[in-house]
């Protein structure tokens, strides 16, 4: 294509790794023209990252790149790293996912920002720091001059990508590559710094190549697609005849990995499984000998919750909302001020030993399929840990027999019992957790964002698992989630939350297509834009 | 700033007098005493020696007239030389620790950070390997091995240096002491690091600053090394305090007169007096060189600077 | 699409078993550990085949160098029979070596008493000594005696004992304090830092405190006095080495324990209404474990320098025991002329910490979760 900016052909990016050679990338084509918008869609593992740091040379010590990068005439590939340098950050940037390690500790963010403006424009240090603060209104940084002292420490992860994005566009670049900048952010920060980059690209006339998992954010923001799994493209195209018509089967079934489905609320006279009256959990931070009285935070503050005998309710915030500490204190894992009653029971004074037993009842499905399994235990012997506790009295053969049972519920293959938790994908070991969860037949399950470290995939597939396990079960659910969309197919009661306080309550209905309160509104509004 | 230096200094107040506490009773608890050594020596002597250096009272009144003195910034006499007291002993030896120290703890620093940085640069290259190869060998033979080795190549053998003593602080006799003192720390400063160094070229933001074409001067000496250098800075303090106090090793096998060998010959003679003003001026440098470092650090890394 | 691999069932590898398979790949660690073996065996049983007591003292090869061929060597028996004639206090006429044994021809102004061939035998050259001949007045005696060969492979120190036989009972002490005062450090440290790292909050407060006073402690000094305290015995030497040794284990087992704490699993427990005990034992020791085990291989030669450090400085083992520390510290001490006698030591000791330390990094990249 003639006016293509960046071409590549045939890229291929290898590690090599004690197993021998991982071939990340297997010989991608594609091509960005001034002024597009490029979305690189594909899971985790797919090699869309990788693409896009080999190309920029910006691989780990282990990585190599073949194939070619052209870029205005200029091979990128097999270029010396001075020579690198002078399109590096100057015609070409990239910015990342963490803003949090993205930028320097030990500097000012107007060192940083200056640094390389002077190092590509060779002018001085004054009129790169005019030029900073300019960037730094552009990115709608409020009080620039002020800011420009800041230690990035002192910023949130929204203002920090923001930073970033003004030091990637200091120096008037031809492309942008964006390697998932907006993941790691809540969901209202997201839609804020998706609206600037597409607001800036267009007024700057750059090219721009996003690198997503996120279909949501490629809708809003690309105008042209590129799906990749396995290292490979599988289909490209314009966004929105990949949407409207999507050709390759992993593109429809990425599409159709949104959930769908609404749950039917429980009857009427259901009865109430846990009822929680002004639940309260405030938290000391610091104090101790010499350094004063401990800092009080209220993390839940007066929240009450009726959950009745077959219901979902999803409880909906952002991090720091106090979402996760609500279900540990109702759980009484946490100590907490208020009433909790379960079953007709309050449990809110019960002590350690007169709560054993009730743990039977309610259980837990926590969000990191990694660090939920310990690493030294089979699964079979994770999944039956509850039995030892609650059933001490069953032999082994029978709690054997009861973890086979439990891992097909889950639709796991009972064979792999004696495999170890690092020999699961992130979706196995869930099921894993959620077999663990099951076998006690408890009453309530609190499942604490179960699906956010998953791909949309998979998150599928243990949201229908979960749904089947309520209705075959009769199973109440607290489902905590930043994610509305898996929220609005698992819930029938929706509660929203946010430092501590709940905002606003109701059926999915009535929050998602008619929020009453400011903040719901943003929420909706940044989620399903 | 100066509100954390004061508090740091507070909270070191009851650290050293619960160090000084444990050292003093357990001191006593061990059987003998500074004037059972000489053998025959007659017992009214003996008694009247104990009367002049209280060491008749109660273990109580001793123990808390030493603190009492130890307020007043006296240490005390000492009994095995009668001439002088503790505070001069110290201005004898402490000066002869330190330079040796010092210039060990400098060489080892600048040496192994070089090496730690040169190794970091080249991962898993021949650079690398040879650097991890000498930090092994100093951090894995111990001293008492080298320095004989030293002494027999270079001052036996080849006799470029003397084998000992300290020849009133002579150049040419600070150079075994010196480089025994400095190969076991320039080891670990350069396992250290690498290992930071690493770790630091590794991190997001120095990505960021490649992504954004900045020169290989810019991006390890600017951004990689000042994150880096935290570490060696947390384990320079106490390694100071340590090295400058003298090396009752080194010390002992170069004939030093410095404050390690003078140390071991006052425990063993129950020069009560001595060994706890040593205790004391160890622990005050290990202190001192704590809120250094804790200082420090709060220079090369702002997210510190108001805890 | 399913997330459930179709794989034959099989049993799982276990961390362990990775870690294991991890470190039999690593080339350093197992020759190490080869290496490390070779050397207990040979300090254990090497003592009981060395044709030498390490407490036997020769007077005739003092400081004799070390050598493969036996001693004595030729030039050797003129001094070894003009030493062994003057103590029987009779004057050397001459001497001939024939077919291994030795002849002596000896006079005297008085008559020679048949007896006097106790102090030939009395030489560690010389045994078996007999009269063949002996003049009618009784004033010249012709002896014949047997040539004892003796092996000393790594030469004799300064009282001729054999270095060899010393070498190696010195190995069997230093690597017994090495052993036996790591697992003193191990169990106090495992136990104190688990105690602070599992109560958490003031307890744990108090107790690092403490940690942390006594590592402003000069750490020599509380060495010194444990070992003035009891008393120079070779038994309790381990307990006051150990005693020193226990507060990085301390630090590094209550740093684990407060992460594991924090660690999903442990909440998912905690959930599930496990007892404390449970928690202990399923979920915290197992996950404590590598990192004991990969601190304790490099505890032990920390326990070995200490150790030989204090046996350096005459504070340690006493003669006629020895460590390596004993035996680095008199060779120090006659260099340059028997520098076998640093040499030797020196080598064992150094190797053997190379080995540990080799299998202590080997164990940490086998065991560290980094990797995964």
């Amino acid at each position: 294509m003639e006016d293509s900016i960046l071409t590549l052909r045939g890229i291929k990016v290898n590690f090599r790794t004690i197993d021998g050679i991982v071939e990340a990338v297997k010989g991608v084509s594609l091509d960005v023209r001034a002024g597009e918008t490029v979305a690189i869609v594909g899971e985790s593992g797919s090699g869309k990252s990788q693409l896009m740091m080999g190309t920029m040379g910006l691989l780990a010590s282990n990585g190599t790149i073949e194939g070619v990068a052209d870029y205005r005439g200029t091979n990128l590939v097999g270029l010396s790293k001075q020579q690198l340098n002078t399109i590096r950050g100057r015609k070409i940037t990239m910015i990342f996912q963490e803003p949090m390690t993205s930028l320097d500790p030990l500097y000012t963010i107007g060192n940083q920002l200056i640094e390389p403006i002077v190092h590509h424009q060779k002018i001085s240090v004054s009129e790169a720091k005019a030029r900073a603060i300019e960037m730094m209104k552009l990115v709608k940084i409020q009080d620039p001059e002020r800011r420009m002292g800041s230690y990035p420490h002192e910023m949130s992860g929204g203002q920090r990508q923001r930073v970033m994005i003004a030091m990637a566009l200091a120096n008037d670049p031809d492309l942008l590559i964006a390697d998932e900048p907006t993941t790691a952010l809540d969901v209202t920060i997201q839609a804020e710094i998706l609206e600037l980059m597409a607001g800036l690209q267009k007024r700057l006339g750059m090219g721009m190549i996003f690198i997503t998992h996120d279909l949501n954010i490629v809708r809003r923001i690309a105008g042209r697609v590129v799906v990749m799994r396995y290292g490979e493209v599988v289909e490209e195209g314009d966004t929105k005849s990949i949407f409207a018509n999507p050709k390759h089967p992993y593109t429809k079934a990425l599409l159709d990995a949104e959930p769908t489905g609404r749950k039917a609320p429980p009857a009427a006279k259901a009865p109430k499984i846990l009822d929680g009256t002004n639940v309260s959990v405030t938290f000391e931070i610091g104090g101790g000998f010499l350094a004063g009285p401990p800092l009080l935070l209220k993390a839940v503050d007066h929240v009450s919750v009726v959950l009745k005998q077959g219901q979902t309710i999803g409880i909906v915030g952002e991090s720091g909302s106090g979402k996760s500490t609500l279900a540990r204190a109702l759980l009484r894992l946490l100590p907490s001020e208020g009433a909790i009653v379960f079953e007709g029971r309050d449990i809110a004074k019960l002590n350690k030993e007169e709560m054993r037993p009730l743990r039977k009842q309610i259980q837990i499905v926590l969000q990191d399929p990694f660090g939920s399994l310990s690493p030294r235990m089979t699964a079979g012997q994770i999944v039956t840990e509850g039995l030892l506790v609650h059933e001490p009295s069953i032999s082994s053969g029978e709690r054997d027999a009861r973890a086979i049972q439990a891992l097909e519920e889950v639709q796991l293959d009972p064979k792999l019992r004696n495999r170890y938790p690092h020999e699961f994908s992130g979706g196995q070991r869930q099921r894993i957790a959620i077999a663990r969860a099951i076998i006690l037949k408890p009453r309530l399950i609190v499942l604490d964002e179960p699906t956010s470290a998953l791909d949309r995939q998979v998150q599928g597939q243990i949201i229908e698992l979960l749904r089947d396990l309520q209705i075959k079960n009769n199973l109440s659910y607290l489902f905590i989630s930043h994610d509305l969309a898996v929220v609005r197919a698992m819930a029938d009661h929706i509660m929203v939350m946010k430092d501590g306080r709940l905002v606003e309550q109701g059926t999915p209905d009535e929050i998602l297509e008619n929020p009453r309160e400011d903040y719901t509104k943003r929420l909706m509004a940044a989620a399903f834009a | 700033m100066l509100r954390y230096v004061i508090r740091r200094l507070l909270t070191a107040i009851p650290t050293l007098f619960v160090i000084v506490t444990i050292s003093f009773f357990l001191m006593r608890v061990a059987p003998g005493g500074p004037f059972n050594q000489e053998k025959g020596l007659n017992p009214d002597i003996k008694a009247n020696l104990e009367r002049v250096y209280h060491l008749d009272e109660s273990l109580l009144m001793q123990y808390l007239r030493y603190l009492w003195n130890l307020v007043r910034g006296d240490f005390g006499p000492t009994y095995t030389s009668p001439d002088f007291t503790v505070a001069e002993r110290f201005a004898n030896g402490l000066p002869v620790s330190i330079q040796l120290g010092g210039m060990a703890l400098i060489l080892a620093l600048l040496i192994g950070g070089a090496l730690g940085i040169i190794a970091a640069l080249h991962q898993n290259k021949w650079e690398d390997y040879s650097v991890i190869a000498t930090a092994t060998a100093g951090s894995t033979i111990p001293t008492f091995v080298i320095a004989p080795l030293f002494q027999l190549f270079f001052a036996l053998s080849l006799k470029w240096f003397p084998v000992g003593g300290w020849g009133d602080g002579a150049l040419i006799n600070k150079v075994g002491p010196v480089l025994t003192l400095m190969l076991p720390q320039l080891a670990i400063v350069a396992r250290l690091m690498r290992g930071s160094m690493i770790e630091s070229l590794h991190s997001h933001h120095i990505r960021t600053a490649r992504a954004l074409g900045l020169s290989d001067y810019a991006i390890i000496i600017r951004h990689a090394l000042r994150g880096a250098l935290l570490p060696v800075v947390s384990y320079a303090g106490p390694a100071a305090a340590a090295l400058l106090t003298g090396s009752v090793i080194v010390e002992t096998i170069f004939s030093i007169p410095g404050v390690g060998r003078e140390f071991v010959f006052s425990a063993l003679n129950r020069d009560y007096t001595m060994v706890m003003g040593t205790v004391v001026v160890i622990a005050l440098f290990t202190i001192s060189f704590n809120l250094i470092v804790d200082i420090l650090y709060a220079v090369v890394d702002p997210r510190v600077r108001y805890d | 699409m399913t997330d459930i691999a179709a794989a034959p069932p099989k049993a799982g590898r276990s961390l362990w078993a990775d870690a294991w398979a991890r470190l039999k790949a690593n080339k350093a660690a197992m020759v190490s550990a080869y290496y490390l073996v070779f050397i207990a065996v040979l300090c254990i049983a090497g003592p009981w085949f060395t044709p030498h007591q390490f407490t036997t003292i020769y007077q005739d090869y003092n400081r004799v160098p070390p050598s493969l061929s036996a001693y004595p060597k030729p030039e050797m028996l003129d001094l070894a029979v003009t030493d062994a004639v003057r103590r029987s206090r009779v004057d050397l006429l001459s001497w001939e070596q024939k077919d291994g044994k030795i002849y002596i021809t000896v006079t005297s102004a008085k008559p020679i008493d048949e007896r006097m061939t106790r102090y030939i035998d009395r030489s560690s050259v010389f045994e078996g000594a007999q009269i063949v001949d002996k003049s009618a007045d009784g004033l010249k005696v012709i002896l014949s005696a047997e040539i004892e060969r003796k092996y000393f492979f790594f030469g004799t120190d300064n009282s001729g004992r054999d270095l060899l036989t010393r070498t190696l009972v010195a190995g069997r002490v230093s690597l017994a304090i090495g052993l036996l005062a790591g697992l003193v450090a191990v169990v106090i440290g495992v136990l104190y830092g688990a105690a602070a790292g599992f109560l958490g909050g003031r307890t744990d407060e108090v107790l690092m405190r403490i940690v942390d006073i006594l590592y402003s402690l000069p750490f020599i000094f509380f060495v010194i006095m444990l070992v003035v305290f009891f008393g120079r015995n070779f038994v309790l030497m381990f307990l006051a080495v150990g005693a020193v040794l226990w507060l990085d284990m301390a630090r590094i087992v209550r740093g684990q324990a407060l992460s594991i704490k924090r660690q999903e699993y442990v909440q998912a427990a905690e959930a599930l209404g496990v007892t404390r005990t449970g928690i202990l034992l399923r979920h915290v020791v197992p996950n404590l474990l590598g990192p004991v085990v990969i601190y304790m291989t490099l505890l032990v030669p920390q326990v070995i320098i200490l150790e030989s450090f204090l046996s350096f400085l005459g504070l340690g083992v006493q003669e006629p025991m020895a460590s390596w520390g004993v035996l680095i510290s008199q060779g120090a001490n006659n260099m340059p002329g028997a520098n076998w006698l640093l040499f030797f030591p020196s080598l064992f000791l150094t190797t053997t910490l190379f080995a540990l330390n080799f299998i202590g990094d080997g164990l940490r990249d086998a065991l560290d979760p980094k990797d995964r």
